[in-house]
């Protein structure tokens, strides 16, 4: 074969030695490598640390990993991962939500007031929650986009005033038991997917999976471009087969995954593609990555965060819903402090950076797997809440010490 | 609020495809540009230079959009247009190289390169697409970079200018306007981005090139236009201007300092070179 046949054979990709090939498993190995070097260490810290937590407490207590227990801390762990989501885009643009918890309250206040005192519907009664999510975000994007507060002051002060809105709208009673016909109270409590439906949910990530890689080396191929390498995406989809038929087998010798869990890992699927394949997506990371750059090529700036400051409220009103569900009622101490910092802690531990432009929706869902892991394990070695609490922080400043340091990895390797 | 300053109407337009004529403007107390022109032909590399404050990066803006004239007339294609901002330049076919580049660093070459103008389908990004015209932009250039799936961060700074200028020709322009491409620059690199220049000439852009350095301007520009306190001060032919006459141009005087320096050093060996 001469020289130029296979030049011009060689993908526009590859077609200088220069390139970087990520192609058999020393390209795979040494581009990973290279990533991990230059700070970029993506979900391997939180992997690692609920790899630890879960050996930890499954010496401490055998109860911790059996079937009963996982399929609660995932049940649990849904309505504040959902509010986590918010928290990580907000955080992808370089700007934070301190009042999540607060507008949970208020959101799951208003329906509970809507459904209980004034007997309207559930569905109508969420909408009315829902609805003081938007409200609250398109008035904190007024906050910040015409008279310029800061985030974090405004928040704070929605924070403690959106408490505020909860205790006066609870009223004199100060706990309303919402109505145990209630469809949400089933959806969230009682429903679970088990049986062939949950193996389906699985057959079906691992399918989706393949058929989106198989696509796109078809239009790669055409394109004159490298196609992923497919020896790695089987080995990735066994793995997702494996793992997660494995997971959900075992979670199904108790109740299966509860309905709420699904719910919550559909969110970070849609999330997760809006933010990597949109246009909007695109555009929340170039403003948190570099404001002025985008606004200079022409992104509508205020859009990006109108919509994000909204989707943010909305999640908070979402989670808070669904956690009034869960707890069957709404009370005084709804979506107080602990609500707040707990969603706010998940997304920054699951690896979302506070510097904004960087992180994934799936931090949302690994930080608060993290975080209700360590309540679960803490309340079956009947440790009260101030151990989980100052656990909690500890955790916390672990995970914001990672995002530090590989930030500074990142500007010492030139990756500023 | 200010007229066009109407005697200007008369300048012949010619070919060029950007030209100004009478640019005014003012912040406040401070005249920044009196009475400014400049032109740029279809393959045609025009420097800019001037002294900090000769008004090169209000010209600049003025261009690009970022801000709008006072008085002036602008004829861009042989109309004239009104610049409101910096999405009407880019659909008028006017692109702006900033000094800082304006990359954003956590997103990858093809992401840098598309920003605000993303090649998508109902929203969805169309990522092979975009992929294919990120390379076959980075070979009109010539250009040397690692991956296009890689951060902007883990560039270096020749390669981030690079792309900066690939960036400036996704939209098709017809005028690149470069704002201290160089500036930041190595030795090498610095002759790379030279070449990209005399590549988007070859490809027939106009090019508007604001320097500092006289021996880049005087190695890759067609023309000089000098701006000194925010007027024109001269408009040189690359070849006819001697890097004496430019400070001269660029000072306001040959009496300056930097020529007395020249002619103090120069004079002992009188001649020994050049």
């Amino acid at each position: 074969m001469s020289e130029a046949t296979r030049t011009a054979a060689v993908a526009a990709d590859l077609a200088d030695e220069r390139l970087i090939k990520n192609e058999g498993v020393g390209g795979f190995l040494s581009s990973q490598l290279n990533r991990l070097r230059s700070g970029d260490l993506g979900n391997l810290p939180v992997v690692l640390g609920l790899v630890i937590i879960c050996i930890g407490f499954y010496l401490q207590n055998a109860r911790f990993l059996s079937s009963r227990n996982l399929v609660s801390i995932t049940q649990y762990a849904a309505p504040i991962g959902i509010i986590a989501l918010g928290i990580v885009l907000i955080l992808l643009l370089g700007e934070i939500d301190l009042s999540v918890g607060s507008v949970s309250g208020m959101a799951a206040a208003v329906m509970a007031v809507l459904m209980v005192n004034n007997g309207l519907s559930t569905t109508v009664a969420m909408l009315g929650g829902a609805l003081v999510g938007l409200t609250v975000g398109l008035l904190y994007a007024a906050l910040y986009i015409w008279i310029g507060i800061p985030s974090f002051v405004f928040s704070l002060a929605g924070l403690l005033g959106f408490q505020g809105v909860l205790l006066f709208v609870l009223g004199s009673t100060g706990t309303i038991n919402l109505s145990k016909d209630s469809w949400l109270l089933e959806f969230t409590r009682f429903s679970f997917v088990t049986g062939w439906q949950s193996y389906a949910i699985v057959a079906l990530i691992v399918l989706v999976y393949l058929g989106t890689e198989w696509r796109v080396t078809v239009r790669r191929t055409a394109a004159g471009l490298t196609p992923p390498w497919w020896p790695l995406v089987i080995v990735k989809a066994a793995a997702i087969a494996v793992g997660l038929g494995l997971l959900t087998w075992y979670v199904n010798i108790d109740r299966g995954f509860s309905y709420l869990w699904w719910l919550f890992f559909g969110l970070v699927v849609v999330v997760d593609y809006a933010l990597r394949r949109t246009r909007w997506g695109r555009h929340v990371y170039a403003v948190g990555g570099n404001e002025e750059a985008a606004r200079r090529s022409g992104i509508k700036v205020n859009r990006v965060y109108v919509s994000v400051f909204v989707l943010t409220s909305l999640f908070a009103a979402f989670g808070g819903l669904l956690a009034a569900g869960l707890q069957t009622s709404v009370s005084q101490a709804t979506g107080t402090t602990d609500t707040n910092l707990t969603a706010i802690a998940a997304a920054v531990i699951g690896g979302t950076s506070l510097f904004g432009g960087r992180g994934t929706a799936w931090a949302a869902l690994m930080g608060v797997l993290v975080l209700q892991a360590i309540t679960s394990g803490l309340n079956l070695a009947g440790v009260e809440s101030e151990v989980r609490f100052m656990v909690t922080g500890a955790v916390l400043i672990i995970a914001v010490g990672i995002d530090s340091l590989s930030r500074r990895a990142r500007s010492s390797s030139g990756s500023g | 609020m200010t007229q066009p300053l109407t005697h200007h109407e008369a300048v012949p337009v010619g070919d060029s495809v950007l030209s100004l004529t009478g640019i005014t403007k003012r912040f406040g107390a401070v005249q920044a540009l009196t009475d400014v022109s400049l032109e740029v032909r279809p393959g045609e590399v025009v420097a800019l230079v001037g002294d900090n404050g000769a008004g090169k990066s209000t010209l600049v803006k003025i261009i690009s959009g970022v801000y709008q004239p006072d008085g002036g007339r602008i004829v861009f294609d042989g109309r004239p247009v009104a610049v409101h901002g910096p999405s009407d330049a880019q659909r008028l076919g006017i692109a702006t190289v900033f000094q800082d580049l304006a990359l954003c660093d956590n997103l990858d070459v093809v992401a840098n390169l598309f920003l605000g103008q993303e090649r998508a389908t109902a929203s969805i990004l169309n990522e092979v697409e975009m992929e294919q015209e990120a390379w076959r932009l980075l070979r009109t250039l010539s250009a040397k970079i690692p991956s296009v799936r890689i951060p902007i961060a883990s560039l270096s700074g020749g390669q981030r200018q690079t792309v900066a200028i690939a960036r400036s020709l996704v939209g098709q322009p017809k005028v690149v306007l470069l704002d201290e491409p160089t500036a930041a620059l190595g030795v090498a690199q610095t002759a790379e981005v030279l070449n990209l220049v005399e590549r988007l000439r070859e490809t027939g852009l106009g090019v508007i090139l604001v320097s500092h350095n006289m021996a880049d301007v005087q190695a890759v520009a067609d023309r000089i236009v000098v701006l000194r306190l925010g007027r024109n001060a001269a408009d040189f032919a690359v070849e006819e201007a001697t890097t004496e006459e430019l400070v001269a141009a660029i000072t306001g005087a040959s009496d300056n300092v930097v020529a007395e320096r020249a002619s103090r050093r120069t004079k002992p060996e009188d001649q020994d070179h050049e």
